[in-house]
Protein backbone atom coordinates (compact mmCIF):
# COMPACT_ATOMS: atom_id res chain seq x y z
CA UNK A 1 0.00 0.00 0.00
CA UNK A 2 1.15 2.87 -0.71
CA UNK A 3 2.28 5.81 1.54
CA UNK A 4 -0.01 9.05 1.76
CA UNK A 5 -0.23 12.13 3.25
CA UNK A 6 -3.01 11.20 4.77
CA UNK A 7 -1.34 7.92 6.59
CA UNK A 8 1.69 10.01 7.80
CA UNK A 9 -0.79 12.46 9.01
CA UNK A 10 -2.50 10.10 11.00
CA UNK A 11 0.03 8.24 12.41
CA UNK A 12 2.32 11.61 13.21
CA UNK A 13 -1.12 12.51 15.18
CA UNK A 14 -1.49 9.40 16.90
CA UNK A 15 2.20 9.90 18.41
CA UNK A 16 2.02 13.32 19.29
CA UNK A 17 -1.10 14.44 19.25
CA UNK A 18 -1.67 17.87 20.02
CA UNK A 19 2.45 18.96 19.36
CA UNK A 20 2.13 18.85 15.88
CA UNK A 21 -0.08 21.74 14.17
CA UNK A 22 -0.48 23.73 11.43
CA UNK A 23 -0.81 20.74 8.55
CA UNK A 24 -1.29 21.63 5.16
CA UNK A 25 -0.19 20.51 1.48
CA UNK A 26 1.04 23.25 -0.89
CA UNK A 27 1.87 22.08 -4.16
CA UNK A 28 1.23 18.26 -2.49
CA UNK A 29 4.34 18.21 0.01
CA UNK A 30 2.83 17.27 3.24
CA UNK A 31 4.17 20.54 5.73
CA UNK A 32 3.53 20.57 9.35
CA UNK A 33 4.76 22.50 12.64
CA UNK A 34 6.29 21.15 15.45
CA UNK A 35 6.98 21.94 18.96
CA UNK A 36 10.59 22.90 19.31
CA UNK A 37 11.33 20.72 22.18
CA UNK A 38 10.56 17.27 20.36
CA UNK A 39 12.06 17.88 16.63
CA UNK A 40 14.33 15.16 17.24
CA UNK A 41 11.79 12.88 18.60
CA UNK A 42 10.07 13.42 15.20
CA UNK A 43 12.65 12.68 13.30
CA UNK A 44 13.48 10.00 15.21
CA UNK A 45 10.14 8.48 14.67
CA UNK A 46 10.17 9.19 11.36
CA UNK A 47 13.35 8.04 10.60
CA UNK A 48 12.68 4.28 12.87
CA UNK A 49 8.97 3.93 12.30
CA UNK A 50 8.69 0.43 9.71
CA UNK A 51 6.06 1.75 7.93
CA UNK A 52 7.21 5.89 7.59
CA UNK A 53 10.78 5.34 6.91
CA UNK A 54 12.12 8.67 6.31
CA UNK A 55 15.69 8.11 6.36
CA UNK A 56 17.31 10.83 4.16
CA UNK A 57 17.24 14.14 5.23
CA UNK A 58 17.01 16.09 2.25
CA UNK A 59 17.68 19.69 3.55
CA UNK A 60 17.43 21.90 6.13
CA UNK A 61 17.54 25.48 6.39
CA UNK A 62 16.04 28.56 8.63
CA UNK A 63 13.53 31.30 7.28
CA UNK A 64 13.58 34.67 9.52
CA UNK A 65 10.17 36.38 10.17
CA UNK A 66 11.15 39.87 12.35
CA UNK A 67 6.83 39.87 12.39
CA UNK A 68 6.26 36.62 14.26
CA UNK A 69 6.65 37.80 17.84
CA UNK A 70 8.37 35.40 20.14
CA UNK A 71 8.70 32.77 16.74
CA UNK A 72 11.24 34.66 14.48
CA UNK A 73 12.96 31.42 13.26
CA UNK A 74 11.63 28.69 11.72
CA UNK A 75 13.84 25.60 10.80
CA UNK A 76 13.32 23.87 8.03
CA UNK A 77 13.31 19.43 7.48
CA UNK A 78 12.73 18.50 4.62
CA UNK A 79 12.47 14.52 4.84
CA UNK A 80 12.44 11.67 1.96
CA UNK A 81 11.38 8.37 1.76
CA UNK A 82 12.66 6.57 -1.22
CA UNK A 83 11.05 3.37 -0.49
CA UNK A 84 7.37 5.00 -1.55
CA UNK A 85 9.21 8.27 -2.77
CA UNK A 86 7.35 10.49 -0.37
CA UNK A 87 8.56 13.84 0.58
CA UNK A 88 7.83 15.57 3.71
CA UNK A 89 8.52 18.85 5.24
CA UNK A 90 8.06 20.02 9.01
CA UNK A 91 9.27 23.14 10.94
CA UNK A 92 10.27 24.33 14.02
CA UNK A 93 9.93 28.04 15.33
CA UNK A 94 12.20 29.56 17.71
CA UNK A 95 12.53 32.98 19.61
CA UNK A 96 15.31 34.74 18.19
CA UNK A 97 16.56 36.09 21.41
CA UNK A 98 17.03 32.59 22.61
CA UNK A 99 17.23 30.41 19.62
CA UNK A 100 17.87 26.92 20.67
CA UNK A 101 16.99 24.13 19.19
CA UNK A 102 18.67 20.58 19.61
CA UNK A 103 20.60 19.16 16.58
CA UNK A 104 19.57 16.87 14.17
CA UNK A 105 23.50 15.55 13.58
CA UNK A 106 22.52 12.25 16.03
CA UNK A 107 20.09 11.40 13.19
CA UNK A 108 21.57 12.16 10.05
CA UNK A 109 25.53 13.02 9.62
CA UNK A 110 24.63 15.28 6.79
CA UNK A 111 23.00 17.82 8.94
CA UNK A 112 26.64 18.61 10.16
CA UNK A 113 27.15 21.00 7.41
CA UNK A 114 23.58 21.95 6.78
CA UNK A 115 23.08 23.24 10.52
CA UNK A 116 26.60 24.63 10.49
CA UNK A 117 25.43 27.08 7.69
CA UNK A 118 22.25 27.62 9.49
CA UNK A 119 23.53 28.60 12.42
CA UNK A 120 25.93 31.00 10.51
CA UNK A 121 23.34 32.59 8.76
CA UNK A 122 20.47 33.12 11.16
CA UNK A 123 22.26 32.36 14.69
CA UNK A 124 20.53 29.10 15.53
CA UNK A 125 22.27 27.92 18.05
CA UNK A 126 21.77 23.67 17.82
CA UNK A 127 22.22 21.95 21.32
CA UNK A 128 24.31 19.52 20.98
CA UNK A 129 26.28 19.94 17.66
CA UNK A 130 29.83 18.59 17.90
CA UNK A 131 31.44 21.46 15.57
CA UNK A 132 29.32 24.43 15.94
CA UNK A 133 30.98 27.36 14.04
CA UNK A 134 30.90 29.63 10.98
CA UNK A 135 31.43 27.40 7.47
CA UNK A 136 31.28 29.94 4.91
CA UNK A 137 31.60 33.20 6.16
CA UNK A 138 34.50 34.73 8.45
CA UNK A 139 35.09 33.43 11.64
CA UNK A 140 35.30 37.17 12.79
CA UNK A 141 31.81 38.28 11.79
CA UNK A 142 29.63 39.22 14.90
CA UNK A 143 26.44 39.07 13.28
CA UNK A 144 23.71 36.78 11.28
CA UNK A 145 23.48 38.29 7.50
CA UNK A 146 20.50 36.18 6.61
CA UNK A 147 18.79 37.94 9.34
CA UNK A 148 16.51 40.48 7.51
CA UNK A 149 17.42 42.83 10.25
CA UNK A 150 20.20 43.31 7.33
CA UNK A 151 19.24 44.95 4.03
CA UNK A 152 21.09 44.97 0.99
CA UNK A 153 23.36 47.98 -0.24
CA UNK A 154 19.97 50.07 -1.48
CA UNK A 155 21.11 50.09 -5.30
CA UNK A 156 19.93 53.72 -5.68
CA UNK A 157 22.12 55.53 -3.67
CA UNK A 158 24.46 58.18 -5.01
CA UNK A 159 26.78 58.91 -2.43
CA UNK A 160 29.44 56.49 -3.74
CA UNK A 161 32.00 57.98 -6.10
CA UNK A 162 33.68 55.30 -7.45
CA UNK A 163 35.95 56.25 -10.25
CA UNK A 164 36.94 52.56 -11.19
CA UNK A 165 33.82 51.01 -11.43
CA UNK A 166 31.70 54.04 -12.22
CA UNK A 167 28.04 52.94 -10.85
CA UNK B 1 46.43 0.90 11.48
CA UNK B 2 47.78 1.12 15.33
CA UNK B 3 46.16 4.35 17.66
CA UNK B 4 48.55 7.16 17.14
CA UNK B 5 49.00 10.12 19.97
CA UNK B 6 48.63 13.55 18.77
CA UNK B 7 51.17 15.88 20.53
CA UNK B 8 50.72 19.66 20.42
CA UNK B 9 52.15 21.78 18.02
CA UNK B 10 55.75 22.32 18.55
CA UNK B 11 56.41 19.40 20.49
CA UNK B 12 59.91 17.75 20.07
CA UNK B 13 57.93 14.10 20.10
CA UNK B 14 55.48 15.28 17.31
CA UNK B 15 55.71 12.02 15.52
CA UNK B 16 52.96 13.14 12.81
CA UNK B 17 53.00 16.12 9.86
CA UNK B 18 50.69 18.70 9.24
CA UNK B 19 50.05 19.60 5.79
CA UNK B 20 47.74 22.14 4.09
CA UNK B 21 46.67 20.58 0.79
CA UNK B 22 44.79 23.75 -0.50
CA UNK B 23 43.03 26.70 -0.49
CA UNK B 24 44.60 26.91 -3.86
CA UNK B 25 47.14 23.79 -4.82
CA UNK B 26 46.70 22.70 -8.74
CA UNK B 27 45.71 18.84 -7.71
CA UNK B 28 42.41 20.46 -5.80
CA UNK B 29 41.23 22.13 -8.92
CA UNK B 30 39.44 24.13 -6.83
CA UNK B 31 39.79 26.48 -3.71
CA UNK B 32 39.55 23.90 -1.43
CA UNK B 33 41.25 23.69 2.07
CA UNK B 34 42.03 20.56 3.78
CA UNK B 35 44.44 20.46 7.29
CA UNK B 36 45.82 16.95 7.30
CA UNK B 37 47.53 15.21 9.92
CA UNK B 38 50.41 13.26 8.29
CA UNK B 39 52.05 10.27 9.78
CA UNK B 40 54.44 9.32 6.83
CA UNK B 41 52.18 8.96 3.81
CA UNK B 42 49.27 8.10 5.10
CA UNK B 43 46.57 10.20 6.17
CA UNK B 44 45.50 10.27 9.65
CA UNK B 45 42.83 12.91 10.11
CA UNK B 46 41.15 15.72 8.11
CA UNK B 47 40.02 19.37 8.61
CA UNK B 48 38.02 20.60 5.41
CA UNK B 49 37.46 24.30 5.35
CA UNK B 50 35.43 25.95 2.97
CA UNK B 51 33.62 29.06 2.43
CA UNK B 52 36.27 31.01 0.08
CA UNK B 53 34.18 31.96 -2.87
CA UNK B 54 31.40 32.30 -1.14
CA UNK B 55 29.12 35.03 -2.99
CA UNK B 56 25.95 35.41 -0.68
CA UNK B 57 23.75 34.10 -3.19
CA UNK B 58 20.66 33.46 -0.86
CA UNK B 59 20.91 37.05 0.07
CA UNK B 60 21.30 38.56 -3.47
CA UNK B 61 18.50 36.79 -4.43
CA UNK B 62 16.41 38.15 -1.75
CA UNK B 63 15.89 41.08 -3.56
CA UNK B 64 15.95 39.64 -7.49
CA UNK B 65 12.73 39.31 -9.23
CA UNK B 66 12.68 35.62 -10.35
CA UNK B 67 13.88 36.16 -14.24
CA UNK B 68 17.11 37.26 -12.38
CA UNK B 69 18.48 34.92 -10.08
CA UNK B 70 18.92 32.70 -13.38
CA UNK B 71 22.37 34.27 -14.04
CA UNK B 72 23.18 33.46 -10.09
CA UNK B 73 22.14 29.66 -10.72
CA UNK B 74 24.72 29.44 -13.30
CA UNK B 75 27.44 29.91 -11.03
CA UNK B 76 26.83 27.56 -8.90
CA UNK B 77 28.01 24.26 -10.63
CA UNK B 78 29.89 26.07 -13.74
CA UNK B 79 30.44 22.70 -14.92
CA UNK B 80 26.83 22.06 -15.62
CA UNK B 81 25.27 25.48 -15.77
CA UNK B 82 21.94 24.38 -17.89
CA UNK B 83 20.97 21.83 -15.42
CA UNK B 84 21.00 24.41 -13.14
CA UNK B 85 19.36 27.26 -14.99
CA UNK B 86 16.85 24.42 -15.90
CA UNK B 87 16.08 23.44 -12.36
CA UNK B 88 15.02 27.18 -11.36
CA UNK B 89 12.78 27.68 -14.03
CA UNK B 90 11.26 24.40 -13.74
CA UNK B 91 10.94 25.66 -9.89
CA UNK B 92 9.48 28.83 -11.00
CA UNK B 93 7.01 27.51 -13.50
CA UNK B 94 6.03 24.98 -10.26
CA UNK B 95 5.26 27.85 -8.59
CA UNK B 96 3.42 29.76 -11.08
CA UNK B 97 1.59 26.88 -11.94
CA UNK B 98 2.57 26.84 -15.34
CA UNK B 99 2.12 24.02 -17.88
CA UNK B 100 4.76 23.54 -20.70
CA UNK B 101 4.26 22.20 -24.31
CA UNK B 102 5.93 18.87 -24.65
CA UNK B 103 8.27 20.13 -27.62
CA UNK B 104 9.72 23.00 -24.70
CA UNK B 105 10.42 19.58 -22.54
CA UNK B 106 12.11 17.84 -24.99
CA UNK B 107 14.47 20.60 -25.79
CA UNK B 108 15.33 20.99 -22.20
CA UNK B 109 15.84 17.57 -21.80
CA UNK B 110 18.57 17.45 -24.75
CA UNK B 111 19.80 20.62 -23.36
CA UNK B 112 20.30 19.20 -20.01
CA UNK B 113 21.55 15.63 -21.10
CA UNK B 114 24.22 17.58 -22.87
CA UNK B 115 25.38 19.34 -19.50
CA UNK B 116 25.27 16.26 -17.77
CA UNK B 117 27.69 14.98 -20.44
CA UNK B 118 29.95 17.77 -20.30
CA UNK B 119 29.76 17.20 -16.48
CA UNK B 120 30.85 13.44 -16.26
CA UNK B 121 33.15 14.17 -18.75
CA UNK B 122 35.53 16.74 -17.23
CA UNK B 123 35.32 14.56 -13.82
CA UNK B 124 35.77 11.39 -15.42
CA UNK B 125 38.92 12.82 -17.58
CA UNK B 126 39.88 14.56 -14.50
CA UNK B 127 40.02 11.55 -12.65
CA UNK B 128 42.14 9.83 -15.36
CA UNK B 129 44.73 13.20 -15.46
CA UNK B 130 44.91 12.69 -11.27
CA UNK B 131 46.45 9.50 -11.45
CA UNK B 132 48.48 10.34 -14.40
CA UNK B 133 46.61 9.59 -17.58
CA UNK B 134 46.65 12.73 -19.31
CA UNK B 135 45.25 11.55 -22.74
CA UNK B 136 41.95 10.36 -22.65
CA UNK B 137 41.23 13.79 -21.36
CA UNK B 138 42.16 16.16 -24.16
CA UNK B 139 40.49 13.47 -26.74
CA UNK B 140 37.34 14.41 -24.82
CA UNK B 141 37.62 18.13 -24.12
CA UNK B 142 37.06 18.87 -27.29
CA UNK B 143 33.43 17.24 -27.23
CA UNK B 144 33.03 19.66 -24.54
CA UNK B 145 33.49 22.72 -26.83
CA UNK B 146 30.89 20.41 -29.04
CA UNK B 147 28.65 21.08 -26.31
CA UNK B 148 29.27 24.65 -25.65
CA UNK B 149 29.42 25.36 -29.15
CA UNK B 150 25.74 24.16 -29.43
CA UNK B 151 24.65 26.29 -26.44
CA UNK B 152 26.20 29.01 -28.06
CA UNK B 153 23.61 28.44 -30.77
CA UNK B 154 21.11 28.45 -28.37
CA UNK B 155 21.88 31.11 -25.85
CA UNK B 156 24.54 32.74 -27.14
CA UNK B 157 26.95 31.78 -24.21
CA UNK B 158 29.46 29.18 -23.49
CA UNK B 159 30.39 28.52 -19.94
CA UNK B 160 27.78 30.57 -17.65
CA UNK B 161 24.68 29.86 -19.80
CA UNK B 162 21.53 31.60 -18.60
CA UNK B 163 20.44 29.80 -20.82
CA UNK B 164 16.11 29.41 -21.18
CA UNK B 165 13.27 31.35 -19.35
CA UNK B 166 10.67 31.11 -17.08
CA UNK B 167 8.05 28.95 -19.81
CA UNK B 168 10.17 28.08 -22.05
CA UNK B 169 13.52 28.94 -24.37
CA UNK B 170 14.62 32.64 -25.45
CA UNK B 171 14.46 31.97 -29.23
CA UNK B 172 13.82 28.65 -31.09
CA UNK B 173 16.94 26.33 -31.79
CA UNK B 174 18.32 26.88 -35.17
CA UNK B 175 19.36 24.58 -38.06
CA UNK B 176 22.72 24.74 -36.96
CA UNK B 177 21.89 23.85 -33.72
CA UNK B 178 20.60 20.53 -34.44
CA UNK B 179 23.60 19.96 -37.14
CA UNK B 180 25.79 20.33 -34.65
CA UNK B 181 24.10 18.19 -32.01
CA UNK B 182 24.22 15.06 -34.98
CA UNK B 183 27.60 16.14 -35.44
CA UNK B 184 27.90 15.51 -31.77
CA UNK B 185 25.28 12.42 -31.58
CA UNK B 186 27.36 10.58 -34.53
CA UNK B 187 31.13 11.48 -33.40
CA UNK B 188 31.36 11.63 -29.62
CA UNK B 189 30.15 7.65 -28.96
CA UNK B 190 33.23 6.76 -30.86
CA UNK B 191 35.71 9.21 -28.84
CA UNK B 192 33.67 8.02 -25.49
CA UNK B 193 34.33 4.33 -26.48
CA UNK B 194 37.69 5.34 -27.08
CA UNK B 195 38.05 6.99 -23.69
CA UNK B 196 36.78 3.97 -22.10
CA UNK B 197 39.51 1.75 -23.82
CA UNK B 198 42.50 3.72 -22.35
CA UNK B 199 41.15 3.93 -18.71
CA UNK B 200 38.07 1.24 -17.98
CA UNK B 201 40.05 -1.86 -18.31
CA UNK B 202 43.28 -0.54 -17.65
CA UNK B 203 45.39 -2.66 -14.80
CA UNK B 204 47.42 0.32 -13.89
CA UNK B 205 44.21 2.50 -13.46
CA UNK B 206 41.96 -0.58 -11.53
CA UNK B 207 44.86 -0.58 -8.95
CA UNK B 208 44.88 3.07 -8.54
CA UNK B 209 41.02 3.51 -7.93
CA UNK B 210 39.52 -0.06 -6.82
CA UNK B 211 39.32 0.42 -3.25
CA UNK B 212 40.15 3.89 -2.86
CA UNK B 213 37.97 6.38 -1.01
CA UNK B 214 35.12 3.89 -0.83
CA UNK B 215 31.62 4.47 1.07
CA UNK B 216 29.01 1.93 2.01
CA UNK B 217 25.27 2.52 1.12
CA UNK B 218 24.15 3.47 4.25
CA UNK B 219 26.88 5.73 5.11
CA UNK B 220 26.51 7.34 1.79
CA UNK B 221 22.59 7.64 2.74
CA UNK B 222 23.06 9.24 5.90
CA UNK B 223 26.14 11.41 4.60
CA UNK B 224 23.22 12.88 1.99
CA UNK B 225 25.01 11.58 -0.83
CA UNK B 226 22.59 12.06 -4.19
CA UNK B 227 23.63 11.95 -7.86
CA UNK B 228 26.70 9.79 -9.42
CA UNK B 229 28.02 9.27 -5.86
CA UNK B 230 25.22 7.62 -3.95
CA UNK B 231 24.69 5.32 -7.09
CA UNK B 232 28.06 4.02 -6.99
CA UNK B 233 27.63 2.97 -3.40
CA UNK B 234 24.71 0.90 -4.89
CA UNK B 235 21.47 2.95 -4.42
CA UNK B 236 19.60 3.69 -7.59
CA UNK B 237 18.15 7.14 -6.53
CA UNK B 238 17.69 9.31 -9.85
CA UNK B 239 15.60 12.37 -9.39
CA UNK B 240 14.68 12.22 -12.77
CA UNK B 241 12.64 8.65 -12.22
CA UNK B 242 11.82 9.53 -8.51
CA UNK B 243 10.36 12.62 -9.67
CA UNK B 244 10.06 13.09 -12.92
CA UNK B 245 9.82 16.74 -14.66
CA UNK B 246 10.59 18.10 -17.90
CA UNK B 247 8.72 15.24 -19.36
CA UNK B 248 11.59 12.62 -17.84
CA UNK B 249 8.49 9.81 -17.99
CA UNK B 250 8.56 9.78 -21.84
CA UNK B 251 12.03 8.49 -22.09
CA UNK B 252 13.32 4.91 -21.85
CA UNK B 253 17.14 4.44 -19.72
CA UNK B 254 18.39 2.39 -17.74
CA UNK B 255 20.28 3.85 -14.03
CA UNK B 256 23.73 2.63 -13.46
CA UNK B 257 24.31 1.63 -9.89
CA UNK B 258 27.89 0.70 -9.08
CA UNK B 259 28.17 -1.72 -5.48
CA UNK B 260 31.59 -0.79 -3.26
CA UNK B 261 31.51 3.73 -3.95
CA UNK B 262 34.50 3.71 -4.61
CA UNK B 263 36.86 5.80 -6.63
CA UNK B 264 36.51 3.28 -9.68
CA UNK B 265 33.00 2.21 -9.09
CA UNK B 266 32.03 6.27 -9.63
CA UNK B 267 33.93 6.45 -12.80
CA UNK B 268 32.10 3.11 -13.99
CA UNK B 269 28.68 4.88 -13.14
CA UNK B 270 29.12 8.16 -14.73
CA UNK B 271 30.77 6.95 -18.12
CA UNK B 272 27.29 4.36 -18.16
CA UNK B 273 25.24 7.64 -17.50
CA UNK B 274 27.30 9.30 -20.00
CA UNK B 275 26.01 6.42 -22.70
CA UNK B 276 22.25 6.59 -21.34
CA UNK B 277 22.54 10.38 -21.89
CA UNK B 278 23.20 9.93 -25.20
CA UNK B 279 20.48 7.62 -25.82
CA UNK B 280 18.23 10.15 -24.13
CA UNK B 281 19.31 12.54 -26.49
CA UNK B 282 18.67 10.36 -29.53
CA UNK B 283 14.96 9.89 -27.80
CA UNK B 284 14.67 13.39 -27.54
CA UNK B 285 15.57 14.21 -30.98
CA UNK B 286 13.60 12.06 -32.55
CA UNK B 287 10.75 13.06 -30.78
CA UNK B 288 11.23 16.99 -31.77
CA UNK B 289 11.61 15.73 -35.17
CA UNK B 290 8.19 14.13 -34.94
CA UNK B 291 6.62 18.05 -34.13
CA UNK B 292 5.96 19.57 -38.08
CA UNK B 293 4.38 22.63 -39.10
CA UNK B 294 3.39 25.53 -36.66
CA UNK B 295 4.40 22.64 -34.01
CA UNK B 296 7.66 22.47 -34.99
CA UNK B 297 7.85 26.90 -33.63
CA UNK B 298 6.50 26.16 -30.70
CA UNK B 299 9.80 27.11 -28.04
CA UNK B 300 8.00 28.53 -25.20
CA UNK B 301 4.06 28.28 -22.95
CA UNK B 302 1.77 30.51 -23.95
CA UNK B 303 2.24 32.43 -20.37
CA UNK B 304 2.56 36.11 -21.26
CA UNK B 305 2.36 36.96 -17.54
CA UNK B 306 5.20 35.36 -16.91
CA UNK B 307 7.33 34.30 -20.56
CA UNK B 308 9.94 37.58 -20.95
CA UNK B 309 8.96 38.54 -24.57
CA UNK B 310 11.20 38.74 -27.66
CA UNK B 311 12.49 42.32 -27.50
CA UNK B 312 11.45 42.69 -31.26
CA UNK B 313 7.98 42.49 -29.87
CA UNK B 314 8.63 44.97 -27.02
CA UNK B 315 9.34 47.40 -29.35
CA UNK B 316 6.74 46.72 -32.08
CA UNK B 317 4.03 45.72 -30.38
CA UNK B 318 1.82 47.04 -27.47
CA UNK B 319 1.17 43.52 -25.23
CA UNK B 320 4.53 42.68 -25.32
CA UNK B 321 5.44 46.15 -24.43
CA UNK B 322 3.64 46.24 -21.31
CA UNK B 323 4.33 42.67 -20.38
CA UNK B 324 7.75 43.29 -20.47
CA UNK B 325 7.09 45.97 -18.64
CA UNK B 326 5.22 44.48 -15.85
CA UNK B 327 7.59 41.71 -15.68
CA UNK B 328 11.03 43.68 -15.45
CA UNK B 329 9.66 45.93 -12.89
CA UNK B 330 7.67 43.18 -10.49
CA UNK B 331 4.55 43.87 -11.29
CA UNK B 332 3.43 40.29 -12.14
CA UNK B 333 1.45 38.69 -9.17
CA UNK B 334 3.22 35.92 -7.62
CA UNK B 335 1.68 33.26 -5.93
CA UNK B 336 1.91 33.11 -2.18
CA UNK B 337 3.49 29.71 -1.06
CA UNK B 338 6.57 27.48 -0.64
CA UNK B 339 7.64 24.86 -3.09
CA UNK B 340 10.69 22.53 -2.90
CA UNK B 341 11.16 21.61 -6.61
CA UNK B 342 14.85 19.11 -7.03
CA UNK B 343 15.89 18.23 -10.49
CA UNK B 344 18.77 15.56 -11.01
CA UNK B 345 22.25 18.00 -11.40
CA UNK B 346 25.34 16.55 -12.75
CA UNK B 347 26.56 15.91 -8.83
CA UNK B 348 23.00 15.16 -7.46
CA UNK B 349 19.50 16.34 -6.58
CA UNK B 350 19.78 20.10 -6.98
CA UNK B 351 17.20 21.66 -4.74
CA UNK B 352 15.48 24.94 -4.59
CA UNK B 353 13.38 25.88 -1.34
CA UNK B 354 11.57 28.61 -2.68
CA UNK B 355 9.30 30.72 0.00
CA UNK B 356 7.53 33.57 -1.54
CA UNK B 357 5.43 36.23 0.42
CA UNK B 358 3.85 37.50 -2.63
CA UNK B 359 6.23 40.39 -3.27
CA UNK B 360 8.37 41.18 -6.72
CA UNK B 361 11.03 38.54 -4.87
CA UNK B 362 11.43 35.59 -3.02
CA UNK B 363 10.88 35.99 0.63
CA UNK B 364 13.18 33.27 0.98
CA UNK B 365 15.51 30.56 -1.40
CA UNK B 366 17.75 28.17 -0.48
CA UNK B 367 19.95 26.02 -2.98
CA UNK B 368 20.26 22.43 -1.70
CA UNK B 369 23.67 21.94 -3.42
CA UNK B 370 24.45 18.35 -3.29
CA UNK B 371 28.60 18.65 -3.18
CA UNK B 372 28.10 21.10 -0.14
CA UNK B 373 26.40 18.36 1.65
CA UNK B 374 28.73 15.16 0.22
CA UNK B 375 31.65 17.19 1.12
CA UNK B 376 31.51 16.61 4.51
CA UNK B 377 32.29 12.89 3.82
CA UNK B 378 35.26 13.39 2.73
CA UNK B 379 37.60 13.51 5.76
CA UNK B 380 36.06 9.70 6.85
CA UNK B 381 36.69 8.79 2.79
CA UNK B 382 40.68 9.58 3.00
CA UNK B 383 41.17 8.61 6.67
CA UNK B 384 43.43 6.21 6.54
CA UNK B 385 44.66 6.54 2.89
CA UNK B 386 47.40 7.32 0.90
CA UNK B 387 47.86 11.65 0.12
CA UNK B 388 47.50 10.87 -3.55
CA UNK B 389 44.54 8.75 -2.87
CA UNK B 390 42.85 11.33 -0.96
CA UNK B 391 43.61 13.84 -4.82
CA UNK B 392 41.76 11.19 -6.65
CA UNK B 393 39.08 10.84 -4.18
CA UNK B 394 38.44 14.30 -4.59
CA UNK B 395 38.55 14.33 -8.18
CA UNK B 396 36.17 11.67 -8.40
CA UNK B 397 33.89 13.38 -5.93
CA UNK B 398 33.61 15.70 -8.61
CA UNK B 399 33.44 18.49 -5.92
CA UNK B 400 32.71 21.97 -7.88
CA UNK B 401 33.67 25.24 -5.60
CA UNK B 402 31.07 27.07 -6.90
CA UNK B 403 28.46 24.79 -5.66
CA UNK B 404 30.03 24.20 -2.72
CA UNK B 405 29.80 27.46 -1.34
CA UNK B 406 27.15 29.44 -3.42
Amino acid sequence: MALTNEIIQQKLTEKFGENLSNWEQPYGMLTFVAEKDINIKVLQFLFDDAELQFRFLTDLQAVHYPDNKGEELAIVYHLHNFVDNVRIRFKVFTDITKPDVFTATGVFMSANFMERETYDFYGVNFVGHPNLIRILNVDEMDYFPMRKEFPLEDQTRIDKDDEMFGR
Amino acid sequence: MSEHIILPEGSLEKQTTTLNLGPTHPATHGVFQNILEMDGERVMKATSTVGYIHRAFEKIAERRPLYQITPLTDRLNYCSSPINNMGWHITCEKLLGLTLPKRVDYLRVIIMELARISDHLICNSIVGVDSGAFTGFLYVMQYRELIYEIYEEVCGSRLTTNIGRIGGFERNFTAKAFEKLEKFLKEYPVTLREFENLLTRNRIFMDRTIGCGPISSERALNYGFTGPNLRASGVDYDVRVHTPYSSYQDFNFTIPVGSTGDCYDRFLVRNQEMWQSIEIIKQAYQKVQQFKGTEADVFHADAPAYYLPEKKDVYTKMEALIYHFKIVMGETEMPVGEVYSSVEGGNGELGFYLVSDGGRTPYRLHFRRPCFIYYQAYPELIKGGMLSDAVITMSSLNLIAGELDA
